[in-house]
């Protein structure tokens, strides 16, 4: 590799990954505002503008579904599915992670792999349970008597995982560096070799490959 | 991409590896879990709420009642909330009748007073039980107007253009079905219609006009602003509206 920086920088997420992290952001900030304008009495009444305000929750919902299906569909898709099968393994330093013992940790540690999980099963859940309560003001065969509980529940907990994401993002000294992964896409390599050392290491093997 | 990066795909090389003997796929179960049972709560999520209104509702009142957890949501239609002045106010009631009236909210309030507490419920799935409401039987204002014969229901339109819905004679008469003016003790809020609004508790909500400021007797029932949108005229609760009890 030709000369570094003083302080090497590893590639932590791709284009695709940062493409689907912000719409999925943005979408989500945009779906929780307009709702609770929709949702809280005082904010309702505050507020008002009730027709626009659900439309503006629709039709960012419509985009949000398609933003990401052309990111999956035109992105990096080996990548992705690479990634995925990242998430989906948990091996004993993961399990010993989440009983808060020190074990070393790959790309994603155990903490982040079940946020990506809880996060991708609630964007499934938030559009199915969002289309029953658009399209069954509609069709009436549609219209299901809890979708609209289900779909505050998800509100409430995603809302609580969205403060602790924040937290660790923006505000908690050693870990708020892995913003700049998110944003730039690449982290440096001595807060990796903190964090994320059973990475690094896979990324000394495959450069030296 | 920038300077000092190491070129590496990763993921992709660590990817493609076989599962290692010590990796479990714990992800995707969770993923299915999660969504199955999410999905289930469809069934259950109802009775599941009922069963937790009580700490819910608890904890929405430590809240100073700004979650609606077994409590209110606010719909409305147009831009704003009607903002009625009750000493300036009036309830026209005409259409088919003997003596068309114009009651003023000291005139409304100056009726026999009736009082009951009934359940509350939302076509779009939530209820808001034991609500405490006063207001006068819609016998009582018909005694004033005299429907003439042909009369068979009573279009009800609102401060808040264009909404209007409409009841039959029948189904006003009702021993539950009134007009109120009082919730809780309190004179009615401008979000639940103020000065005065319909209930029927054995119909949907959205057959409660709010900010109600005329009743016109009529031959036959209009289809109202929710009718117009596919909503059926007899909002019978659990059998109406796509739902079956």
């Amino acid at each position: 590799m030709a000369t570094t920086p003083s302080v090497r920088r590893l590639a932590r997420f791709s284009r695709t990954e940062r493409a689907l992290h912000w719409i999925h952001a943005s979408a989500f900030l945009v779906l929780l505002v307009s709702g609770l304008c929709l949702y809280l009495p005082t904010l309702a009444q505050l507020i008002g503008r009730r027709p626009l305000l659900k439309d503006i929750h629709v039709y960012t919902a419509l985009a949000w579904v398609g933003a990401l299906a052309l990111v999956l569909l035109s992105g990096d898709r080996r990548r992705l599915l690479a990634t995925a099968r990242e998430i989906d393994r948990f091996d004993a330093d993961d399990l010993a992670w989440l009983q808060r013992r020190r074990a070393p940790q790959g790309r994603f540690n155990a903490g982040q792999k079940i946020n990506a999980i809880v996060t991708a099963a609630f964007a499934v859940l938030f559009a199915v349970t969002g289309f029953f309560l658009w399209y069954g003001e509609r069709n009436h065969a549609f219209r299901l008597q809890n979708a609209l509980i289900v779909h505050d529940w998800l509100m409430y907990v995603s809302f609580f995982l969205l403060l602790g994401h924040l937290y660790l993002s923006l505000i908690h000294p050693s870990t708020r560096h892995s913003l700049s992964a998110i944003t730039r896409g690449w982290v440096r390599e001595d807060w990796a070799r903190r964090h994320h050392s059973k990475w690094v290491e896979q990324l000394r093997q495959g450069g030296e490959a | 991409m920038q300077g000092g990066m190491r070129p590496i795909e990763l993921g992709s090389r660590h990817g493609t590896d076989p599962l290692d003997a010590r990796q479990r796929r714990y992800g995707r179960r969770g993923f299915l879990l999660l969504v199955a049972g999410g999905l289930s709560s469809l069934a259950w999520a109802g009775s599941a709420s009922r069963l937790l209104s009580p700490l819910t509702s608890a904890g929405s009142q430590l809240l100073g009642n700004q979650l609606p957890v077994g409590g209110w949501r606010i719909y409305t239609i147009s831009g704003t909330m009607p903002l009625l002045d009750p000493s300036s106010w009036r309830l026209e009631i005409d259409g088919l009748v003997n003596r068309p009236r114009s009651l003023s909210y000291d005139e409304l309030t100056a009726l026999p007073k009736a009082e009951q507490v009934s359940s509350f419920h939302c076509v779009t799935g939530w209820t808001v039980h034991n609500v405490q409401w006063a207001g006068v039987r819609f016998q009582q204002l018909l005694d004033l107007v005299q429907p003439l014969p042909e009369a068979t229901a009573v279009r009800f339109v609102s401060a808040e253009r264009p909404y209007e819905d409409s009841l039959t004679l029948d189904q006003l008469r009702l021993p539950d079905a009134m007009l109120a003016y009082e919730m809780g003790g309190q004179p009615l809020s401008r979000p639940h219609g103020a000065p005065a609004r319909v209930v029927l508790p054995e119909m949907y909500g959205y057959k409660g006009v709010k900010w109600l400021t005329r009743m016109e007797l009529v031959r036959r029932q209009p289809a109202g602003y929710w009718e117009q949108n596919g909503y059926d005229q007899d909002a019978w609760v659990g059998r109406s509206n796509g739902y079956h009890s």
